[in-house]
């Protein structure tokens, strides 16, 4: 796993925006506003999570109000206006992975990271987030971290996990 | 390139020949679940023995998806007769390779790695023995697990396009009518006539028309559609471009959850594919019908998947639904006649126009027609996707298909239709699975995801759980749903922590009534159903929850308490999968949980074989 080549700076951990490489992504999607939602996911995916100066950036370029960008941006889960931990772990509670023990595996990250679900750890290693399904049910409970998904979790492969990156 | 009909035919036989030229195809499963259980590194080391054997020319290695029965994964299905090993790797890949290559290499079965059947001893050899496999009807699932979705060459080997060169030659006015006679119905929920939406979209004013699919799967605990797409991007596309044709559509999409990466890959891959062939874009096989499909990423919005939620979100807007009065099929995306069906829904339609509306209307019964896709999880033996069809019985497929309820334990409900849907217990396990029973029993097929719970499972749990998902995704445009829902939350929430009240449950049935008539989309309308299907049918659950403080099934937390009674022998093992490490006593003597420091968890529960541990 790389991280983004943008350094921490600016206030409240915010990275510098590299402007170019946001014009580019809008352009990939002919500079349309129907595309907005796939370069916020584009740009988050850049940066782990989406600065404001990109959104702000966005939304000139399109002629799109400020109120109208943010409505995209706060509306779907996808996106984080919060910057992210180097991985996010994903531990899912869709109904599979609720009946079969989830949310125990949540609440053993929860200690064994020392963080609340949403949240990142101090030193800006992990994200822990729940999702709801994430499309592999029948090895319930499922947990991703970024790409790599570990089936039939208990709450004691957490340090398994957790040691792995 | 616009390809002729002849040059296709030649791809596809070119690529047939060239597969027969090996001894033994082998199909190595890179389905969702296979992938998360080890596929990806058992095809490398398969791959690379392969190659180290010299076995390279004798044997053709085939990465495809979803095999179905992916609790067991990963599987490899080997040769015509359809080989099936499973679980591979899942002791030592080094070892179950070995065993693969002796296969390859002498014909001898590696028998470790067959599926034991249900005598003791007894294995099953191919695919078609298996109940999970052989109780099944496969039409949208056929190819899905038998061809590489990355090659287009596989699909028009398997037949691939012949439907849409067959329906381009035919009037569109005729194949709408085909699909009517053939019955089909929508697959994403609803169960609405193709047919009638189709007509409907062909008929209204306004160019161009856009045609969509629904691939947004927001129903927890349903992996079918992501099966479809991952396994044959190619069928849902065709069904698509022969809808447009029939409709006069101009653009199309495939609005895809978040959650899906591989997905998207794989559909816009696909789109390319067809795009060079000449099936996308202009002149589609020289028909001179234009059309083009364009994949649209979701953002992790449940209501998404509500069309008319969807066509905000394609607008780059936030995805808020709008009241149902005005139809889309006349104003929808950019206020244009726009028609939306399921991804399943589109790859049933080659199926139709190639084997003909008769030889569907017989497959399922009176009211609904073919078959359907679902993905079987939860408390069952085997875990995974299948396809049956229509009238199947629950019965047949939680025992037959499904193995029954591991650990011996007891049935408890059925959960369909996701959190639009409601939980169906025992005494109904002899209905037949069709949109009309399940929706006579407060149920509804959903978009396909059944999930089995046993007597370990509570429903007033069950309850809480969908309603705190609806509070979280309910998009707060309209007061019912948004308020409403919250409320039902609170209330049950407050029965799970042993602080129900009397009233509650009246007061619940009265909230649950006004939500499914004030709200405005079928978020909201829909969102009391689990609750008020969980109260219909295990109400003294409830009642043990409100007046006895007691958690029958023993789940929620604040009602529960586990303790080691005198069965225990000392042997240790709850006390090594106790996260807070309360549980003390030395090996061969009695166990004791420290309460304080116990949080309920359950893994004593699920770890001891003695029955020595005991939920109060
Ligand atoms: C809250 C909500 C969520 C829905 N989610 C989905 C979904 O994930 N997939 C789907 O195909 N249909 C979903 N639907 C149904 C769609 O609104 C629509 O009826 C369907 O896509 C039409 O296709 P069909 O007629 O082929 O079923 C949802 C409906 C509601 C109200
Ligand atoms: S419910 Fe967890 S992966 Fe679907």
């Amino acid at each position: 796993m790389t991280q983004s080549s943008a350094c921490c700076g600016g206030k409240g951990g915010d990275v510098t925006v590299d402007l170019a490489k946001v014009d580019g992504i809008i352009d990939k999607y002919g500079r349309d506003r129907a595309g907005i939602l796939g370069m916020f996911q584009d740009i988050q995916r850049e940066y782990r999570y989406l600065p404001k100066d990109a959104v702000a950036h966005v939304c000139r370029t399109l002629g799109v109000p400020l109120a109208k960008g943010y409505e995209v941006a706060t509306f779907f889960k996808a996106l984080s206006l919060k910057p992210r931990g180097k991985y996010t772990i994903q531990v899912c509670l869709g109904t599979a992975c609720h009946l079969k023990g989830g949310p125990n595996v949540i609440e053993q990250f929860e200690r064994e990271l020392s963080v609340k679900t949403g949240d990142t750890t101090a030193d800006k290693k992990f994200t822990l987030e729940s999702v709801n399904c994430l499309g592999a049910c029948a090895l319930a409970p499922l947990v991703r971290v970024d790409e790599k998904d570990f089936g039939k979790t208990t709450p004691g492969t957490v340090k398994k996990v957790v040691k792995a990156f | 390139m616009q390809a002729t009909a002849e040059q296709i035919h030649k791809i596809a036989q070119e690529h047939l020949q060239k597969q027969r030229a090996y001894e033994k195809v082998l199909h190595v499963c890179f389905g969702p679940g296979c992938l998360a259980s080890g596929s990806k590194p058992a095809h490398e080391k398969l791959s690379a023995a392969v190659e180290r054997e010299g076995l390279s020319r004798k044997v053709l290695l085939k990465k495809v998806g979803c095999m179905g029965l992916c609790g067991r994964g990963p599987l490899v299905v080997v040769g015509d007769d359809e080989v099936f090993y499973q679980g591979i790797g899942k002791r030592s890949v080094d070892d179950d390779v070995e065993m693969l290559v002796e296969y390859l290499k002498t014909g001898a079965l590696a028998e470790k790695l067959l599926m034991d059947g249900p005598e003791k001893g007894k294995k099953y050899t191919h695919m078609s023995e298996v109940p999970f496999y052989s109780c099944q009807k496969k039409m949208v699932m056929e190819d899905v697990g038998r061809i590489d979705p990355d090659s287009i060459d596989e699909y028009l080997a398997a037949g691939g396009y012949t439907a849409l060169r067959k329906a381009l030659s035919m009037k569109p006015d005729d194949i709408i009518e085909s699909v009517k006679k053939a019955g089909l119905r929508g697959k994403g929920g609803g169960g609405f006539l193709a047919a009638t939406k189709w007509r409907s979209c062909r008929d209204a004013h306004g160019s161009p028309k856009y045609i969509m699919a629904n691939g947004d799967e927001g129903d927890p605990g349903a992996f079918m559609d992501r099966a479809l797409m991952e396994g044959n991007p190619h069928l849902v596309l065709e069904g698509m471009i022969i809808g447009a044709f029939a409709i006069a559509g101009g653009q199309g999409f495939i609005y895809v959850r978040d959650e899906y990466p591989l997905a998207v890959q794989r559909l816009v891959a696909a789109t390319a594919e067809a795009r060079r062939l000449g099936f996308l874009g202009e002149d589609i096989c020289g028909s001179g019908f234009d059309f083009d499909i364009r994949i649209v990423r979701g953002g992790g919005a449940f209501v998404c998947g509500e069309s008319t939620a969807l066509m905000s979100s394609i607008e780059g807007k936030g995805g808020e639904p709008r009241a149902k009065y005005v139809h889309t099929v006349e104003h929808g995306l950019w206020n244009l006649p726009s028609n939306l069906n399921n991804v399943e829904t589109w790859a049933t339609v080659p199926h139709i126009i190639n084997k003909g509306h008769e030889w569907f209307a017989s497959i399922g019964t009176a009211g609904s027609k073919g078959t359907k896709a679902f993905s079987l999880v939860g408390k069952v033996q085997n875990t995974g996707i299948i396809e049956v069809p229509m009238g199947m019985t629950l019965k047949e497929i939680i025992f037959d298909l499904g193995g029954g309820i591991p650990k011996g334990r007891k049935f408890k409900a059925v959960q369909t239709g996701g959190p639009s849907g409601g939980c169906i217990p025992a005494d109904h396990l002899d209905k037949p699975v069709d949109f009309d029973s399940l929706y006579d029993l407060g149920s509804m097929m959903g978009s396909g995801g059944m999930i089995v719970m046993d007597e370990r499972d509570c429903m007033v749990d069950v309850a809480r759980y969908f309603l705190k998902f609806l509070v979280e995704e309910s998009c707060g445009k309209c007061v019912p749903c948004r308020e409403g829902v919250r409320r039902m939350y609170e209330i049950v929430d407050r029965i799970a922590s042993g602080q129900g009240r009397s009233g509650d449950l009246e007061h619940l049935e009265e909230l649950g009534k006004a939500i499914q008539l004030g709200s405005l989309c079928g978020l909201g309308q829909s969102a009391p159903n689990p609750l008020l299907s969980t109260l219909r049918y295990f109400r003294e659950e409830y009642e043990a929850h409100i007046t006895k403080k007691k958690c029958p099934a023993g789940v929620c937390k604040p009602l529960i308490k586990f303790t080691v009674n005198e069965k225990c022998n000392g042997c240790m093992v709850c006390a090594r999968e106790c996260p807070t490490e309360c549980i003390s006593g030395e090996k061969q003597k009695p166990h004791v949980i420290e309460q304080d420091k116990c949080v309920r968890c359950g893994n004593c529960f699920e770890a001891c074989r003695f029955d020595a541990v005991t939920i109060e």
